[in-house]
C-alpha cells in the first residue's frame, strides 16, 4: 500500500464523518471526526486497513473534552490520529472494547480519570484509583481540587 | 465440582512490584483470572503538567527502572515531533547507545528471574552477574548504574568521552562467551523444551486483537518492531535482524530475547566504534503550541507517549503509554486452560514491567486460600524437577 | 537496648515490601544477593514470609492503594523489627510529593529507622546503611 492511496481510500468512504484532516507531516495525520462514527471508523482502520492500536488520549479542554484515538499502520509508517469532541458537561461516547479487546483498559482508564462515559463497555470497573477514591472526582481534569484532607505536600524535614 | 479461588500476591518475594490475580481454578486447570492494577499509580501524567518540558524529562525517567531510558527516549522524541525537528547524528547514536544498553541488561534480568521461576537458580545467578558488566559499562558511559539522565529534547545532556570507549568494548566483549553458553545451555535443553514449549501459547490472531507488543508479539509471528517500521536513532546505519518466531509459547518468549541479545551487542558495537562527530545539543528554547508523538521500542515492546503543548513552558497534556499496559490483557488468553503451576513462568513471560503499566492490583477475594506466591513458585519448579527425572535427570 | 533485638541482628532476616515503587530501588536490593556483592555472607536472608522478617525493607513513594495494606502488613510483623527506608521516594516521596495519589511520606505511616537516600541508591550504599544500622543499634556482624 502507498500512503496516498490509503488516505484516498479512507477521505473518501467516511467523507460525511470527516470534519478535518490534517496532514501534519509524512508520517502523522490527524482526522478530526464526529463522535458518532468511531465505531465504523475504528474498526474499519482496525480491521480492514490492518492498523495497530496504539492508544487513545483524552484531554480537558474546557469547554470541551478531545479524544484523541492513535492508529498506526506499520507498513507504509503512517500514524493516523482520530480526534473527536465530546460535550465537558456529559461527555459520552460508544464504546470500541465491546468489538475490539485492544480498547479494554484504556477506555476503562480514560473514563475514571476524566468521567467519560464509554456506553456499552463490557467491564467498566475502576482501574487505577484506589476504592477509597472519592465517586465522581476526576484527576485529570482542570478543575481538580485535592479533597484529602489528610495529605501532607511538605518535604518532610 | 468446585470452584476455587487463589489469589496471588501483592507481595510476591520474587517479582519485587506488588501485584494481585486472582486465579478461579477447577481442580489444577486455570478457568478464569482476574487481575487489577492500580498498585503504582503515582498520577505522573498530572505531575507532567507541573513542571517544566525539560524537568518533565526527569519524572518520566522513573517511571519504571529496567526501562528508564525508554520514556525519556520517547517522550524527547514527542517533544521534538511537536516543531517537528531531528537531532544531530552524534545524539542519535549516543541515544542508541543508552537504549540497547538498557535493552540488554533488562533481557539479562528477565532471563534471571525465569531461571529462578523454573528452578534454575544457577542461570540466575549467573544471568545477574553478566548483567553487573552492562551495569558497569552503563555507569562508565553515564554516571548511573540506572536513571542515567541522558535525555532533553533537542539532543543528550552528556557527551561520551573516546577514551572511555575501548574499555566498554572490551567489558561487552568479555559476556559474549559466557551469554553464548547460556544461550545454548537453554535452547538446547531437553528438559526446557518439555517444560515450556506448547505452555501460554498467544496465537497470532490473540496478539493482533490485544495488539501486543514486543517480544510478546514477536513470539506470535507479528513481525513488528519500531526500530524497522518507523526508524529512529541510529538503527539503519547497521545490519541487524528482527527476531521472530511462531508458536507464541513461553518457549519461544524466551528464544526471541535471548537471540535479542546478540543483535542488541552488534548494534552497540557498531555505535561505540563509529561515533560520528558534531554536537549533542540542538538547544530548544520555547516550545510552539501543538501537539507531538513519539514512540520507540523499549525492551517489552513499544513505548508511546503523546505531548501536547499551548506554548507555555509547561505540557498542557503528557500521556504515557508503556508496552506492558497492552501486553498485561493478554495474560488472560495465555493462562486460561494451563495448570496452576505454570501460571507464574507464563506471567514472567510476558515480562510485565508493573510500574509502566500503573500496577496491576487484584480484588479482594473472600475464598479460602490454597497457595500463595511462594507456594506456587514451589509447584513450578517441582513440575521441572519431574520432568527432569522421567527424562532421565540431569 | 532489648537482648532479643541484639541477638536477632547477628544474622538478620529480611523482608522486602514495595509501595508503589519505579522498581529501580527493589532490583539494586535483590542485586545485592548476586554474587557480586553477596549479602548473605553477612548473614542477612531475603525470607519470603513477613512474619520471619527481623528488618523491613521498605520502598516506594506510599500510594493510596498500597498504603492500605502497608498497614495491614506491618501489624503482622513480629515486633521488635526494624524499618529501613530505601531510596528517596521511601524517604519522603520525592518527586512524587505533589502526586495526587502519594499522600503521606512513609515515616507518617510506619515508624522508620534509616533512610538510605539515592535514586535508587547502589547496592554498596544499601549494605553500608545496613551495616551502619547494625553497629549503632550494637550489634555485630
Amino acid at each position: 500500500m502507498i500512503r496516498e492511496e490509503v488516505l484516498l481510500d479512507f477521505t473518501s468512504r467516511f467523507h460525511a464523518d470527516i470534519l478535518d484532516l490534517e496532514d501534519k507531516s509524512n508520517t502523522r495525520v490527524y482526522v478530526t471526526i464526529t463522535p458518532e462514527s468511531i465505531v465504523r471508523i475504528g474498526t474499519y482502520l482496525f480491521r480492514n486497513i490492518g492498523a495497530r492500536f496504539n492508544i487513545a488520549t483524552a484531554t480537558d479542554l474546557p469547554p470541551k473534552i478531545e479524544i484523541l484515538y492513535h492508529f498506526i499502520v506499520e507498513d507504509i509508517n503512517l500514524l493516523i490520529s482520530l480526534r473527536v469532541f465530546l460535550d465537558r458537561e456529559k461527555p459520552e461516547i460508544e464504546s470500541l472494547a465491546k468489538e475490539i479487546e485492544a480498547f479494554n483498559w484504556i477506555e476503562r482508564e480514560m473514563s475514571e480519570l476524566l468521567g467519560i462515559t464509554f456506553t456499552g463497555h463490557p467491564d467498566p470497573r475502576r482501574l487505577l484509583l484506589a476504592d477509597n477514591w472519592p465517586e465522581g472526582v476526576c484527576p485529570l481534569r482542570q478543575d481538580y481540587e485535592e479533597w484529602d484532607e489528610t495529605v501532607d505536600r511538605t518535604r518532610g524535614i | 465440582m468446585g470452584k476455587t479461588i487463589i489469589p496471588i500476591g501483592p507481595y510476591h518475594p520474587l517479582q519485587e512490584e506488588p501485584e494481585f490475580f486472582t486465579l478461579t481454578v477447577e481442580g489444577e486447570t486455570v478457568v478464569d483470572i482476574d487481575v487489577r492494577i492500580g498498585y503504582n499509580h503515582r498520577g505522573i501524567e498530572k505531575l507532567s503538567e507541573m513542571k517544566t518540558f525539560e524537568n518533565s524529562t526527569f519524572v518520566v525517567e522513573r517511571i519504571c527502572g529496567i526501562c528508564s531510558t525508554s520514556h525519556p527516549y520517547a517522550y524527547t522524541r514527542a517533544v521534538e515531533d511537536i516543531f517537528p525537528m531531528e537531532v544531530s547524528m552524534r545524539s542519535k547514536y549516543i541515544r542508541t547507545i543508552i537504549a540497547e544498553g538498557e535493552r540488554l541488561h533488562s533481557h539479562l534480568l528477565w532471563l534471571g528471574l525465569a531461571g529462578h521461576f523454573l528452578g534454575y537458580n544457577t542461570v540466575y545467578m549467573w544471568a545477574w552477574k553478566l548483567r553487573e558488566e552492562i551495569l558497569d559499562v552503563m555507569e562508565i558511559l553515564s554516571g548511573n548504574r540506572n536513571n542515567y539522565a541522558m535525555f532533553k529534547p533537542g539532543g543528550v545532556r552528556r557527551d561520551i568521552n573516546a577514551e572511555d570507549i575501548p574499555i566498554c568494548l572490551k567489558k561487552i566483549d568479555s559476556i559474549v562467551p559466557t551469554l553464548v553458553m547460556l544461550k545454548k545451555a537453554i535452547l538446547d535443553d531437553p528438559v526446557l523444551h518439555a517444560r515450556l514449549k506448547g505452555v501460554g501459547i498467544l496465537s497470532y490472531q490473540e496478539a493482533i486483537d490485544f495488539s501486543a507488543l514486543g517480544p510478546t508479539s514477536r513470539a506470535s509471528g507479528v513481525a513488528r518492531d519500531v526500530r524497522k517500521d518507523s526508524p529512529y536513532g541510529a538503527y539503519q546505519e547497521m545490519e541487524w535482524d528482527m527476531i521472530v518466531t511462531k508458536n507464541g509459547d513461553v518457549f519461544d518468549k524466551a528464544v526471541v530475547r535471548i537471540l535479542e541479545m546478540f543483535e542488541t551487542i552488534k548494534i552497540l558495537k557498531h555505535c561505540l566504534n563509529n561515533l560520528p562527530d558534531g554536537s549533542i545539543d540542538a538547544k530548544i528554547k520555547d516550545v510552539p503550541p501543538g501537539e507531538g508523538i513519539g514512540h520507540i521500542e523499549a525492551p517489552r515492546g513499544e513505548t508511546f507517549h503523546y505531548v501536547k503543548s499551548d506554548g507555555t513552558n509547561r505540557p498542557l497534556r503528557h500521556k504515557v503509554r508503556a508496552p506492558t499496559f497492552m501486553n498485561f490483557p493478554t495474560y488472560k488468553a495465555t493462562v486460561e486452560g494451563q495448570t496452576i503451576s505454570d501460571a507464574t513462568i507464563i506471567l514472567a513471560a510476558i515480562d510485565p514491567c508493573y510500574c509502566c503499566t500503573e500496577r496491576i492490583a487484584v480484588k479482594d477475594v473472600k475464598g479460602r486460600m490454597l497457595y500463595n506466591g511462594q507456594d506456587l513458585i514451589k509447584l513450578s519448579r517441582e513440575k521441572t524437577e519431574k520432568i527432569k527425572q522421567r527424562m532421565g535427570g540431569k | 537496648m532489648s537482648l532479643k533485638l541484639k541477638a536477632l541482628l547477628k544474622s538478620p532476616w529480611v523482608f522486602h515490601l514495595s509501595t508503589g515503587s519505579c522498581n529501580n530501588c527493589d532490583i539494586e536490593t535483590l542485586d545485592c544477593l548476586t554474587p557480586r556483592f553477596d549479602i548473605e555472607r553477612f548473614g542477612m536472608l531475603l525470607v519470603g514470609s513477613i512474619k520471619h522478617a527481623d528488618v523491613l525493607l521498605v520502598s516506594g513513594s506510599c500510594n493510596r492503594m498500597s498504603v492500605e495494606r502497608m498497614k495491614e502488613l506491618f501489624e503482622q510483623v513480629p515486633k521488635p523489627c526494624l524499618v529501613v527506608a530505601i531510596g528517596t521516594c521511601a524517604g519522603s516521596r520525592g518527586i512524587f510529593k505533589d502526586s495526587y495519589n502519594c499522600p503521606v511520606p512513609l515515616d507518617k505511616i510506619i515508624p522508620v529507622d534509616v533512610y538510605i537516600p539515592g535514586c535508587p541508591p547502589k547496592p554498596e550504599a544499601i549494605i553500608a546503611g545496613a551495616v551502619k544500622l547494625i553497629e549503632k543499634i550494637g550489634g555485630t556482624l
